[in-house]
């Protein structure tokens, strides 16, 4: 029965995902355990998009099918989950900019792949994510922008990462629609990902996991 | 007795659609008077290697060489892009400098950046303007959002203009709030249907929604009267314009402005048979919309910005079942009436070129951005001519000598058949001014044929 969850989930489907979520449930079964089966889901949804048999509106589905085992769980839930996350990583789109769609599908991964993603949205000046990383002690900065004037607002932030003497303890990754290895020269930033599962390997090899 | 427009053959219609690009008129519908014989030279020849470039039946004189900027004129004659929205004279200016300085073969026109005020006066919530979302340094933005809900397509499908007007504005312009209580045009039947459906136009909410309309009617008024001054003050220089108009892909119509990425994307699993249906709705209308913009601006060319079909965005099973089938229906409809679709493919588009290639020979213009561009050659590029590939990150960060190694490359196989126009791949604000010049230059100067 738990494996069902797991591969209805992975197989995109809504109807007997939530079918089942509700019968376990109703049996008494603990809470914790069906999250950790959905997330189970995701990862293999995760998976099938790093081998390019889904794509995104397959990740889209497969979050939005989360949120309502989300729904329907949460409130049965008597304990927070655990946190097994592997490595903070400070997200967002860079000042000037607004675009999120290649942001959200980034985070989306770096999430179902164990990283703690702190989101910061679009549009967000050179402070705030010094500010959050000091706060969070992030290790990971990504940096997303859509704009060729993005390529100016994320030199600008890794040199306010700079200034703030943080540069030495973050990793920088950026990318975006016309993101490429002269953009990272020219930002100064570590990496660049072409798409989210480069986002994904980057982060593993710089927290050293597998 | 000349052939009716009706008895014409998309080829005849296709080659009348030229002749009246050809012979430009000015705003009275007489003959453009050109600045000098030069002027006209220069435009007839413009046009003319576009026209052999796009027919693919001879090769052309030169291959044609064009930019398209966003907002990068703005920016590179100093003036703000909040400025160009509001500032008419400064828009003109700025986009003028930009043409007569780098001199390619078409106007894009200074009809992108749009009239501030009108969008102001309308609340619009779609875009972050300059001062309005975004810093007023920075380009218009699009805020994607669901502005039709999913259980709405039933309401879209029967009736399209009515579900526009009195649910998609409303939420789309706040000052438009209270066309939500409008009746629908067609219960305006018998001396009965008028009392009765006249109503709603006296109650304050509708009367402030069209005092809104009337005022942002006149702004983008005075609006056009700049854009279209300067469009025909250049094309009297020599200078036809890049487009007559633009329609859209029935998938990116609902996508980018009714649903919504993630929206659509649900959609897509949820109720797939209305978001064909839908599809199929919006279909003739996005074809009369090309239509019409060429034949008013006596233009064949109608830009289509491509979207959500792009690489990723979705499997090829789906682009198959959902982008593909509209969108082609869409170019036909166009072709049947002597108008060139001009799709820009922005991003990556490699998986979907055999798929793209099932169009007729000689009748598109496609703007690809960073597909590998040997393989649309191989493929688009045996039926449809191709503009673009010059990367945005080269013309920001590279050098002149770069670019001119880059360009001659695209003319030696791209190029070598004809077909192919040197154009930056995508839309972009910032360039070294440098590198386009090395753009434009080295292709008057190399891109001969023999």
């Amino acid at each position: 029965m738990n494996k069902d969850l797991v591969s209805t989930i992975a197989d995109l489907n809504e109807q007997e995902a939530l079918k089942i979520v509700k019968d376990r449930l109703s049996a008494g079964e603990d809470p914790l355990k069906i999250m950790e089966d959905a997330r189970k889901g995701l990862e293999i949804v995760g998976e099938r998009f790093a081998s390019s048999e889904y794509f995104i509106p397959d990740l889209v589905y497969s979050g939005e099918i989360m949120k309502l085992i989300t729904e329907l769980v949460k409130p049965q839930l008597t304990r927070e989950e655990e946190t097994r996350k592997s490595g903070k990583i400070v997200f967002g789109t860079v000042r000037g900019d607004i675009h999120d769609i290649g942001k959200n599908i980034v985070t989306f991964m770096l999430d179902v792949n164990g990283f703690e993603v702190i989101d910061l949205g679009v549009d967000v000046p050179e402070q705030k994510f010094v500010d959050k990383i000091k706060e969070s002690g992030a290790s990971i900065v990504g940096l997303s922008g859509f704009l060729t004037l993005a390529f100016d607002s994320m030199k600008q932030t890794i040199r306010a990462i700079e200034d703030a003497g943080l540069r030495d303890s973050v990793k920088v990754m950026i990318g975006g629609g016309q993101i490429s290895e002269e953009i990272r020269k020219y930002t100064g930033a570590d990496a660049y990902g072409k798409d989210a599962m480069a986002g994904v390997t980057l982060a593993k090899k710089w927290t050293g996991v597998n | 007795m000349e052939k009716q427009w009706v008895d014409m053959s998309p080829e005849e219609k296709q080659e009348e659609m030229f002749n009246q690009w050809l012979s430009p008129r000015d705003p009275e519908g007489n003959d453009l008077k050109f600045q000098s014989p030069g002027a006209q030279k220069d435009y007839i020849e413009r046009v003319t290697i576009i026209k052999d470039a796009i027919q693919m039946k001879k090769l052309p004189a030169r291959v044609p060489v064009i930019i398209s900027p966003s907002f990068f004129p703005c920016y590179y004659a100093g003036v703000t892009p909040q400025e160009a929205m509001y500032d008419y004279d400064k828009l003109n200016m700025a986009f003028r400098k930009f043409l007569l300085d780098f001199q390619p073969d078409t106007n894009i026109g200074s009809i992108g950046p749009g009239p501030g005020r009108a969008f102001e006066i309308l609340d619009y919530k779609l875009y972050s303007w300059p001062g309005h979302g975004v810093p007023p340094d920075s380009p218009y933005q699009c805020n994607e959002g669901e502005y039709m809900m999913a259980d709405e397509y039933d309401a879209l499908i029967e009736d399209p203009s009515n579900f526009f007007i009195t649910t998609y504005f409303p939420r789309v312009f706040g000052a438009l709030e209270g066309l939500k209580m409008l009746p629908a045009a067609t219960g305006i039947l018998e001396i009965f249907g008028v009392a009765a459906n006249f109503i709603p136009f006296g109650l304050p909410p509708v009367q402030a929604a069209f005092k809104a309309l009337m005022e942002a009617g006149s702004e983008a008024l005075k609006w056009i009267g700049a854009v279209g001054a300067l469009g025909n003050e250049t094309m009297a220089l020599g200078f036809p314009g890049t487009f007559g108009g633009f329609t859209k892909a029935p998938f990116d119509v609902l996508g980018d402005t009714l649903r919504g990425t993630r929206g659509i994307m649900l959609d897509m699993y949820r109720q797939p048979d209305k978001l064909l249906e839908a599809m199929d709705r919006l279909t003739p209308i996005m074809i009369k919309m090309g239509v019409s913009a060429a034949r008013m601006n006596r233009h064949p060319l109608i830009f289509m910005p491509l979207h959500k079909g792009a690489d990723g965005f979705m499997s090829d099973e789906q682009f198959k079942k959902f982008y593909w089938p509209t969108f082609r229906e869409v170019m036909i409809g166009l072709i049947n009436e002597g108008v060139i679709p001009f799709p820009a493919a922005e991003g990556h588009w490699n998986s979907r070129l055999e798929v793209l290639k099932d169009i007729p020979r000689g009748k598109t213009l496609w703007m690809i951005d960073q597909s590998d561009m040997l393989e649309v050659k191989k493929t688009l590029g045996t039926v449809a001519c191709l503009a673009g590939n010059v990367p945005s990150d080269m013309l920001k960060l590279g050098e002149p000598e770069q670019v001119k190694d880059y360009v001659k490359n695209l003319i030696d196989t791209v190029g070598k058949d004809g077909g192919y126009i040197v154009c930056n791949g995508a839309f972009f604000d910032e360039a070294k001014p440098e590198n386009l010049r090395a753009m434009v230059d080295f292709t008057r100067e190399y891109g001969i044929y023999e």
